[in-house]
């Protein structure tokens, strides 16, 4: 099968992405002419920077920093607020659709009740999707961490933005939990359409010459190579347990990572952090390598969605024969290989 | 972009960018009534056009443009809280930086015209030194609004430049705007290629000063920088971002 014959199309509450890359909310969702490059660079869906119910400025500088294992970001959810929020979502909508890449809207607010009112206000512009951030660790107990903390607590935010709104809703996990998986149930049974799992891993940087935190903020969110094994456990824990699409988001920069995502039970893949190494071409580079590591491997995208799920199955002959009782083993050359050890 | 420049801007992306680090004034130098040049004991890996994080822990970080490579030095207003507690850093003091970032000056042909508008003229005296020291000519003109404002004149003449200085009050050299300076060059001494640092309205201005000419230009566009590393889109223009495709960005820019 040739690459431009692979079929890297995904669906996600019965829409289609051309493929299941999407743009993390957050990088460059600011502006309807950076979600149109990313779109354009080949990003299967877009997801705009969260919109709370009043404007922000964000927290002062540092805010973001490259440590070597990944980036760690306290912008502060910076946001016009969601009155101008609809504005931009209607305008960027428009020319995503020109595009076929649909737009995923993204919300946060200070109680449930104000997240229902500004997802009830950015569905005037007919978003999408519209995601859910209970869990941006940026901004202290003001927001989100009772939300993504407690099932109880998600799923009120879930079930007060279903009723305010009829378009479908992600709901935005946070990593930070003792259970994921009960958190994904208790969202999934309020009426979630969609996982979006992770959001960034609180983390800390200190400057030792000077004493203090690296970022202003003191703490941020920890997101790129460092997150993606604590990525792919979130999203194989709540696969095992709801049945509704995830989108794997964290430290996915090649094909092969969000080939991981995917057999983790993810069906879309969030991508974030590789934007700073690439710059938009990111979500092109990633979608060939997916389509080179298909052919290579002979595989569709459906098989491998879940494949980490699967019993390990080998045949009797590959099983190791039991390594004999050896007294003298301490003398014997190191290079020997063991019994069935190579097989 | 051309793919060239693309992959010479990659090339400095992918250097990583890394975490403050902590570096001493070596030197603090008065330039004007509100500027200082502060001069540090590290040395960058910088091109004409780049800029650093500049951090006072526990007080903010800022973007400025590399006036110097080595040693480091940047050219610094005192406008806000961050510039005013710069200047009160004196040799010795320590300050933290990260960095360069953004692409720089591409320098085309042999003989370039060089515009700096009030402190846009740091990033210029660094591209007039690169550009001299391989023995290329320099003609720069330095605007400002008043005598008192103008900065970096003298670098510049030491640097070898043909230099021009523009006043809007008429205090010191021609009367009026930089493109009153520049237009009569470009009809009768045309520059291969014209550099430019400033305000947004004198960018716009010499924009079409050289698309009306064919002149190549490029161009170095102030915006306030969030996170410096093209994520945030807090600096967008025009579906650029100023942080990693710019600060220069070629004229007409194309994505």
């Amino acid at each position: 099968m040739s690459q431009a014959a692979v079929d890297l199309s995904v669906e996600i509450a019965g829409l289609r992405l051309p493929n299941p890359l999407v743009l993390a909310s957050g990088i460059l969702g600011t502006h309807a002419s950076l979600m149109v490059r990313c779109a354009r660079a080949g990003a299967g869906a877009i997801t705009a920077k969260s919109a709370g119910p009043v404007p922000r400025g964000g927290h002062v500088n540092p805010s973001c920093v490259d440590f070597g294992g990944g980036l760690l970001n306290a912008i502060g959810l910076a946001n016009p607020g969601a009155e101008a929020e609809v504005a931009l979502l209607a305008e960027t909508r428009a020319q995503l659709a020109e595009l076929g890449v649909p737009l995923i809207a993204s919300i946060f607010a200070d109680t449930v009740d104000n997240f229902a009112r500004v997802a009830e206000h950015i569905s005037r512009a007919a978003p999408d999707l519209i995601e859910v951030n209970i869990s941006c660790p940026n901004v202290g107990s003001e927001f989100g961490e009772p939300f993504a903390g407690q099932p109880e607590s998600a799923a009120a935010v879930t079930a007060a933005v279903k009723a305010a709104t009829g378009i479908p809703v992600i709901v935005k996990l946070a990593p930070n939990v003792p259970s994921i998986a009960r958190i994904a149930r208790a969202v999934v049974e309020a009426g979630a359409d969609a996982l979006c799992a992770i959001n960034t891993m609180p983390g800390m940087l200190i400057d030792a010459e000077s004493g203090l935190p690296v970022l202003q903020n003191r703490s941020g969110g920890l997101s790129g190579p460092a997150l993606k094994p604590i990525a792919l456990n979130a999203v194989y824990q709540i696969a095992r347990v709801v049945q509704v699409p995830i989108i794997g988001t964290g430290g996915v920069s090649t094909g092969q990572d969000a080939i991981e995502m995917l057999s983790a039970g993810a069906s879309a893949v969030g991508i974030g952090s590789a934007v700073y190494a690439d710059g938009p071409d990111a979500f092109g580079r990633i979608a060939r390598e997916m389509r080179e590591w298909l052919v290579a491997h002979g595989l569709t995208l459906a098989q491998v969605r879940g494949r980490a799920h699967r019993q390990a199955k080998w045949p009797e002959a590959a099983t190791p024969a039991p390594v004999p009782h050896a007294p003298a083993a301490e003398t014997a050359p190191p290079a020997t290989p063991r019994a069935g050890a190579a097989s | 972009m051309t793919d060239l420049a693309r992959s010479e801007a990659r090339a400095f992306l992918e250097r990583p960018a890394g975490l403050p680090r902590p570096c001493r004034v070596v030197a603090a130098i008065p330039e004007n009534y509100r500027t200082r040049t502060i001069v540090l004991d590290t040395a960058l890996e910088a091109r004409p056009g780049q800029f650093c994080m500049l951090w006072l822990p526990g007080l903010d970080e800022k973007p400025f443009s590399v006036q110097s490579a080595a040693p480091a030095a940047f050219t610094i207003a005192a406008v806000g809280p961050f510039s005013r507690a710069v200047h009160r850093l004196a040799a010795g003091d320590r300050i933290w930086l990260r960095g360069p970032f953004g692409r720089p000056f591409r320098r085309t042909g042999r003989d370039h015209l060089l515009v700096g508008g009030g402190y846009g003229v740091a990033p210029m005296l660094f591209l007039a030194r690169e550009a001299r020291a391989r023995g290329e000519r320099v003609r720069a003109v330095v605007g400002a609004r008043e005598a008192r404002d103008l900065l970096l004149a003298d670098a510049l003449r030491e640097a070898g430049a043909e230099l021009w200085l523009t006043t809007e009050d008429g205090s010191a050299g021609l009367p009026g705007r930089v493109t009153d300076a520049i237009a009569p060059m470009l009809a009768e001494d045309p520059p291969d290629s014209l550099y430019a640092c400033g305000p947004h309205p004198m960018l716009a201005a010499l924009a079409r000063l050289a698309a009306a000419r064919g002149l190549p230009a490029q161009l170095s566009w102030e915006a306030y920088m969030r996170c410096g590393i093209g994520i945030c889109g807090s600096c967008e223009q025009e579906g650029m971002l100023l942080c990693t495709d710019g600060p220069v960005l070629d004229q007409p820019a194309s994505v």
